[in-house]
């Protein structure tokens, strides 16, 4: 099944993603510009199911790279992404059927239709992480041990770079994350190629409808003056961590990406209590008074108190009222093998998986 | 401690004289074309009243809406030369690609997209193009530009690009008016620049306009230091002020809110602000004004700055009505309805005209506008609510009814009954609570610059330490000190774990009479 992906369709699948965001994926807004943009020009974007899809058919996997804070500055050119998928077919010499998103997460849920639009190919509907993640071995491809390579990279100069091999998906992350810091810890590029098989495997199926379902909840509430974080969570089947004032936000840039911890001081029934939410580009893991509540890959999200819209890491900001829910993760997350890739030892932290959501 | 408060708005021109917080007088005059007669007389009355033998004023704070209300009507706006130094990154999306069209033409910028800009870590992105910027310049210059903003990408961080082109600039256009991005925003090239642009397009009006305030206290005879209130509530000298029009934007409602708190004794309400070109739709909590999340819009345009979460509509007492287009606003005509509305003899049909036709205020002469249809009269103020509930109701944040207070010169157009509001109050003086909360305004303290050699809770410990210095400086009582914003951006390319910290506090000014006003 194949349809067009409509004008008014932008929107809230920005909003959407942005929560899926999980604090990271960079904002979408500038994607969001882009597209509407390419629109404007005529240019228009169509959306495949990912069960539509011929095992053999090739599907590129795009996404924007870097710090979300540079992102900001750098902002978003939709000819590099499209620029990182004809270098793929260029060095594979395989045409792509489609395009689709490694995160439906923030920014990059936009990135296949800035690409798609440009290169006027379908785009899937279905991502490799069903949120956003910093790392490339973090995705469901990788936790399937798909092959990791070839990886094209471009930035905005006119450098142009191909990961040929890497010997693990660790590999393809750090020779990747290299360039793209040499480069500004900004860049677009195409992951290594899927197939129609592939995706149907190991994608996070059907997570653009998804996304622009969210969105539509949350401007619906906003409409019907009802509460979009309750409407988030209603969508979601998820559950509210904490409620108060942002107090504090510690970052730092390291290696291409954005750690720290923001610090929330409870209001309402959270009153005097404090949640610390570390992040690595996302939300990791939030604790409560010192002890972890809720962790990757459980999603964690800062709403917006009253308009319910997300706050990512490099936008939370001292004084701002906000409330931190946990969303359900994809099951492929969940296994013995996803944790491994994405739990919470995958981000330095000592700590036993346990989902907010477990029984 | 004496005060005056003054409020200049594009239709009245209010004072307020107090000691301590008790008010000794207020007025309500019209605003004159050239803004200086309508303080001069504001002053005038207040001061005339006052015995023989008072004691001198001791400061002065003026709130002034003529900012944001040309950001909202589109007018008296210069046309710009934008300068965005970071290509070839960042091409697709242009200068002011986000504006609303009819204020990109308003400003008609001529932009220009030149290479250069740096990383994040500080190295180059590419070198910084000097010809391309003397180019610019010149076609700026010969274009008649005289005002122009130049954003570069990562100028927060390094400002290198920005000052140089500048000098550029200058060296081209010696009488240029140069608003660089470093200077007003932080990281996010889009909302810096945004900001840049608005602020050049408001320089002319900015310097305009406090000529025009330091012209008419010299011919008030007042010798105390002369303040703007700024979007947050505090003040700051006006010679700084006039720079950087945009951080007045927001002075008149956040003063107007403040008042209104004062008046009513309510710390947690909402506040309709009325005034004869727009009216600010803003929530009190604890007492001060609801601060907007993140991104906040300025007549549609986007930008990251610290602002009360406002909803501006284009309905005041000087609304234009046109009868055969069936529309209301967004047009005002500002001062001039002293002589433009139909109750003052004018030709001009307004809001005032049309609440005086159905008897909710009694404001000049009521016999001029007797020739209104009643049907007429009676549709415009039923479309007027529906605007107010409308707006009122998209500022709620429960379905439950809101106090509603009601304050400005023309705060007769907000009905005493409102869908969405459990009571509309309107109060003595409301009509000057943004006077009121101009003399009420805070002072504040703020550090913006690069600690090293010390952890981050040192570095922070010290700006927070510099910046209630400076408060207390500029007259703040030590007890009343609140961090207002307490931010700091790690610089990775310097050594000793350098990071950009900005601080900045905000506290009551000291009543002593020792204490002595910066």
């Amino acid at each position: 099944m194949i349809r067009d992906f409509a004008a008014d369709e932008i929107d809230p699948l920005a909003i959407g993603a942005w929560i899926l965001g999980t604090g990271g994926g960079g904002s979408p807004y500038l994607a969001q510009l882009n597209l509407k943009k390419l629109y404007r020009d005529g240019r228009r974007c169509k959306l495949i199911d990912p069960l539509a899809l011929d095992d053999g058919d090739a599907v590129a996997v795009v996404s924007k790279m870097g710090a979300p804070l540079v992102g900001q500055e750098r902002l978003v050119d939709p000819a590099h992404l499209a620029r990182a998928v004809r270098l793929m077919e260029e060095y594979t010499g395989k045409p792509f059927r489609a395009v689709m998103s490694v995160e439906i997460g923030g920014g990059n849920a936009l990135s296949p239709f800035l690409a798609g639009a440009v290169l006027d190919i379908p785009v899937v509907d279905a991502d490799a992480m069903g949120r956003a993640y910093p790392e490339a071995q973090m995705t469901s491809f990788a936790i399937g041990d798909l092959q990791m390579y070839p990886l094209t990279l471009v930035d905005c100069r006119d450098n142009e770079a191909i990961v040929a091999r890497a010997a693990s998906w660790k590999w393809m992350e750090r020779i990747s994350r290299k360039i793209c810091t040499e480069v500004g810890s900004t860049s677009a590029t195409c992951k290594a190629p899927r197939t129609g098989k592939e995706v149907k495997e190991w994608g996070v199926l059907h997570t653009v409808t998804k996304a622009t379902s969210l969105g539509r909840a949350v401007l619906g509430a906003r409409a019907a003056h009802a509460d979009p974080v309750a409407a988030v969570l209603d969508h979601e089947g998820g559950v509210e961590l904490f409620r108060g004032k942002v107090v504090d936000v510690d970052r730092t840039t390291t290696g291409g990406f954005l750690r720290g911890a923001a610090k929330i001081e409870g209001l309402d029934g959270d009153r005097g209590s404090t949640l610390e939410l570390s992040f690595q580009n996302e939300w990791a893991v939030a604790f409560r008074d010192g002890a972890p509540i809720a962790m990757t890959p459980d999603l964690i999200c800062l709403l917006d108190t009253v308009s319910g819209e997300a706050i990512g890491t490099e936008t939370v900001r001292y004084g701002q009222r906000v409330t931190a829910v946990a969303l359900p993760a994809p099951a492929v997350l969940q296994t013995p093998k996803g944790l491994e890739h994405v739990g919470p030892r995958a981000f330095g932290y000592d700590i036993e998986f346990k989902s907010v959501f477990a029984s | 401690m004496k005060r005056i408060g003054i409020d200049v708005g594009g239709t009245n021109t209010d004072a307020v004289l107090i000691d301590g917080e008790t008010v000794l007088d207020a007025v309500k005059l019209p605003t004159t074309s050239d803004v200086m007669q309508g303080v001069v007389n504001a002053i005038g009355s207040v001061m005339a009243r006052q015995p023989g033998g008072a004691s001198p004023v001791d400061a002065v704070m003026i709130g002034t809406t003529h900012f944001t209300n040309a950001v909202v009507e589109r007018a008296r706006l210069e046309r710009v030369g934008a300068i965005r130094i970071a290509m070839p990154a960042g091409a697709s999306l242009p200068p002011m690609v986000d504006w609303p069209d009819d204020l990109r033409e308003a400003v008609d910028p001529m932009s220009f997209m030149v290479e250069g800009g740096h990383e994040y870590d500080g190295r180059p992105l590419v070198p910084l193009d000097r010809e391309a910027v003397r180019e610019a310049a010149m076609r700026i210059r010969d274009a008649g530009i005289r005002s122009v903003g130049i954003t570069a990408l990562f100028s927060p961080l390094t400002t290198e690009c920005e000052t140089e082109a500048a000098d550029i600039v200058r060296s081209v256009i010696p009488q240029a008016r140069i608003t660089l991005s470093h200077t007003l925003g932080r990281i996010g090239l889009l909302e810096r620049e945004n900001v840049t642009l608005l602020n050049a397009a408001l320089q002319g009006l900015g310097e305009g306009t406090v000529d025009a305030f330091a012209e008419a206290l010299r011919e008030s005879g007042i010798h105390a230091p002369f303040y703007l209130t700024q979007n947050d509530g505090t003040v700051v000298l006006a010679r700084v002020a006039a720079a950087n029009p945009v951080y007045s934007f927001a002075s008149g409602p956040t003063n107007s809110m403040r008042g209104a708190a004062f008046l009513t004794g309510l710390k947690e309400a909402m506040v309709v602000d009325v005034g004869g070109t727009t009216s600010d739709i803003g929530c009190l909590v604890g007492g001060f004004p609801r601060e907007a999340n993140n991104v906040v819009e300025v007549g549609g345009v986007r930008t990251l700055f610290r602002m009360p979460d406002l909803l501006p509509m284009a309905l005041g007492g000087g609304t234009i009505i046109d009868l055969d287009k069936g529309t209301i606003g967004p047009r005002s005509v500002g001062y001039r309805i002293t002589s433009e509305a139909l109750v003052f003899g004018g030709s001009t049909l307004t809001t005032t005209d049309v609440a005086v036709a159905a008897g909710l205020v009694e404001i000049g002469d009521r016999d001029r506008v007797r020739h209104l249809d009643r049907g007429v009269v009676r549709d415009l103020l039923k479309r007027i609510e529906v605007m107010v509930e409308d707006n009122v109701d998209r500022m709620k944040t429960s379905a439950e009814g809101v106090r509603l207070i009601a304050v400005g010169g023309g705060s007769f157009l907000i009905p005493e009954r409102l869908k969405g509001a459990s009571e509309v109050l309107r109060v003595e003086h409301a009509g000057v609570a943004n006077a009121l909360g101009a003399a009420m305004a805070q002072v504040s303290g703020e550090v913006d610059q690069v600690f090293s050699g010390m952890g981050r809770d040192a570095a922070l410990a010290e700006a927070v330490k510099i910046a209630r210095e400076r408060a207390m400086e500029a007259g703040a009582r030590p007890s009343s000190i609140v961090t207002l914003e307490a931010e700091d951006i790690p610089i990775a390319y310097l050594p000793g774990d350098a990071r950009r910290v900005r601080v900045r506090v905000v506290g009551d000014i000291s009543f002593s009479r020792t204490s002595k006003a910066a």
